[in-house]
């Protein structure tokens, strides 16, 4: 059911970027904390680098809707390219926000969204992921953005709950985890609000 | 226990807790994931069951035919092109009464190819023989697959059970659901002991012979027999499902219909989103309501018939097309189910969502606002239409 507390987000990648990944881990730590999700990709033809669309609801209800989201509260845009070819901020809801993976401020990101007038924020994902990690995995720092900027979870719960799954994700590369997670830490402390 | 996993990944999870005997594993999308997961189970050595991987849909349903004819549980998972390769052997399963468990989990049958979803699958089987159930969601998929067996093996029954999903929509979201205890699930299940079998040394049983006219007859009205059947064990089923997991389900499901005026009748995951529509709808002092067949072979027509008798306007909505040039196959069976209605309610047909073309909450509303009308002025209109389309104007 359609519901004020219902958080709706629509993320916007390319094919190898994780934000499929990344909106899967959404549902999956929303769910541990309780609440109803769901989780799930827009998909055609799966080809590296092509663009690729996923959505999350989360709510308090479980929500029967199965379509795709139209009237997001909140954009991802896991490629700061796709702002020249994918209408990012359609059917964005006024209160909402934009989250571009970008080291660009809001203010330069602004300009390029012509028409939309409510928040911009801004991350620059692929600096924190190699500087952390050593190679560019935009996903996880994006996730952390857009929890930070929605306030959807409690972002110290959030990054509790988040390395319980990590853990049982990389099981066989236990490595993974302390990065990813001082990556999340880190753009939960970086991401700016326009 | 409370989780969050896909479609695929509940009817993996199913299959795991089953432990079946045999899987006969090829892939196809949006299936896929689903003998991939089990082949991790069987790697883990958290099953026993005797993965065999094939060249073919047409291997993997005979390996399935040659294993449950032989006295043992077979399972398998496909898709679209998947099923339509298996054709053949659905008959076979079918007409052999071996109670196999097929995971369908729906996309559009070319062409042009897709890979998304609509039901011209598993309606393509719809004759075949085998006791079809679709889900609205990851639950259903879970719950669906685990009442399969038991409706199937029942000796009266005997039956192959084809359990559908929406592809992609259903196959690929992550969503909250309740799993059961394992130790529940096989206690529910329970063996597999089949009275006749291949390899029963006392009386061995040739299985699929040639059968000839004087003979031939007999056999299918035994399997037309056990179809009608399998309505009331189903229920059966679902009822002893209800005890352990608290979820209830029947040959469909009635969704604000006590007093409705205007409803749909409908399949899988589209119930969902009109559910929503259907409660925006009634705060609006709209009498509306809707029908999710869950089982469709064997169809309820007389209990469909019922439920619809009191009501004005219906729309049917068809996630196939079917090309009879008359409707959908939902839309044939409902009215071919209301023609011994002393008083009918209006009746259309509405065919859309093919190949993954979304449906939105308000679509739907558009959709009981056709219906309002018919209700109001009686005339229906065209028969049966297509919804969600480009024009020509659009397209240009």
């Amino acid at each position: 059911m359609v519901t004020n507390n219902m958080v709706e987000i629509r993320w916007h990648g390319r094919g190898g970027q994780g934000a499929k990944m990344a909106c899967m881990l959404l549902a999956d730590v929303a769910g541990l904390e309780g609440k109803f999700v769901q989780g799930f990709p827009e998909y055609g033809p799966e080809r590296m680098g092509a663009p690729i669309t996923a959505y999350n609801r989360i709510s308090e209800q479980r929500c029967t809707i199965h379509s795709n989201i139209y009237y997001p509260d909140y954009v991802v845009v896991v490629d700061e390219t796709l702002l020249d070819s994918v209408d990012v901020t359609g059917g964005l809801k006024e209160g909402g926000a934009i989250i571009i993976n970008t080291p660009g401020s809001p203010q330069e990101m602004r300009i390029r969204l012509p028409g939309w007038t409510g928040k911009v924020c801004t991350i620059d994902a692929r600096r924190i992921s190699e500087d952390i990690l050593g190679s560019n995995f935009p996903n996880i720092p994006m996730l952390g953005a857009v929890v930070q900027v929605s306030g959807v979870l409690d972002t110290e719960r959030f990054l509790a709950d988040i390395e319980e799954s990590f853990k049982s994700k990389f099981v066989s590369k236990p490595q993974l985890i302390e990065g990813n997670m001082a990556t999340l830490k880190k753009s939960l402390a970086e991401v700016q609000v326009g | 226990m409370s989780h969050r996993l896909s479609g695929n990944e509940a009817v993996a999870y199913a299959m795991k807790q089953i432990n079946p005997d045999v899987i006969g594993a090829f892939p196809i999308t949006p299936s896929t994931e689903i003998p991939e997961y089990f082949a991790q189970y069987v790697a883990n050595g958290e099953v026993n069951t005797e993965y065999v991987a094939v060249e073919s849909e047409h291997s993997s349903m005979s390996v399935c035919i040659a294993a449950q004819a032989a006295g043992a549980r077979s399972v398998c998972a496909t898709s679209s092109c998947g099923l339509a390769l298996m054709y053949e052997l659905l008959y076979v399963a079918a007409s052999c009464r071996l109670p196999i468990t097929l995971a369908c989990v729906n996309r559009a049958l070319s062409g042009p190819i897709n890979i998304n979803h609509d039901y011209s699958d598993s309606m393509g089987g719809r004759d075949a023989g085998w006791i079809q159930i679709y889900a609205e969601n990851n639950q259903e998929a879970y719950d669906n697959f685990i009442m399969a067996m038991p409706i199937g093996e029942t000796p009266s029954i005997r039956l192959p059970v084809m359990t559908c999903m929406d592809g992609f929509v259903t196959s690929h979201a992550v969503e909250n659901i309740e799993l059961l205890e394992t130790d529940v699930v096989r206690r529910f299940i329970g063996e597999y002991n089949p009275e006749h079998y291949l390899l029963k040394k006392e009386n061995p049983l040739a299985v699929g012979p040639y059968d000839v006219s004087p003979y031939y007859m007999e056999h299918k009205v035994l399997q037309a027999e056990a179809m009608k059947a399998a309505k009331a064990r189903i229920l059966e089923v679902a009822a002893e499902f209800e005890k352990i997991s608290g979820r209830c389900y029947g040959l469909f499901e009635e969704y604000r219909m006590e007093d409705a005026q205007l409803a749909l009748v409908l399949m899988g995951s589209t119930a969902g989103t009109a559910k929503a529509a259907v409660d925006k709808l009634r705060e609006n002092g709209v009498k509306a309501g809707l029908v999710k067949m869950r089982v469709f072979r064997p169809f309820p027509g007389e209990e469909l018939a019922r439920v619809l008798a009191g009501t004005r306007a219906v729309a049917v909505m068809d996630k196939s097309e079917g090309f009879s040039a008359n409707g959908g196959p939902l839309f044939a069976e409902t009215r071919s189910a209301l023609y011994d209605l002393k008083e009918r309610p209006y009746l259309i047909d509405i065919v859309y969502g093919l190949g993954g073309r979304d449906v939105k909450v308000e679509d739907i509303e558009k959709v009981f606002s056709r219906l309002a009308n018919i209700a109001l002025t009686g005339e229906i209109g065209p028969l049966y239409t297509h919804m969600g389309q480009r024009s020509k104007e659009e397209m240009a």
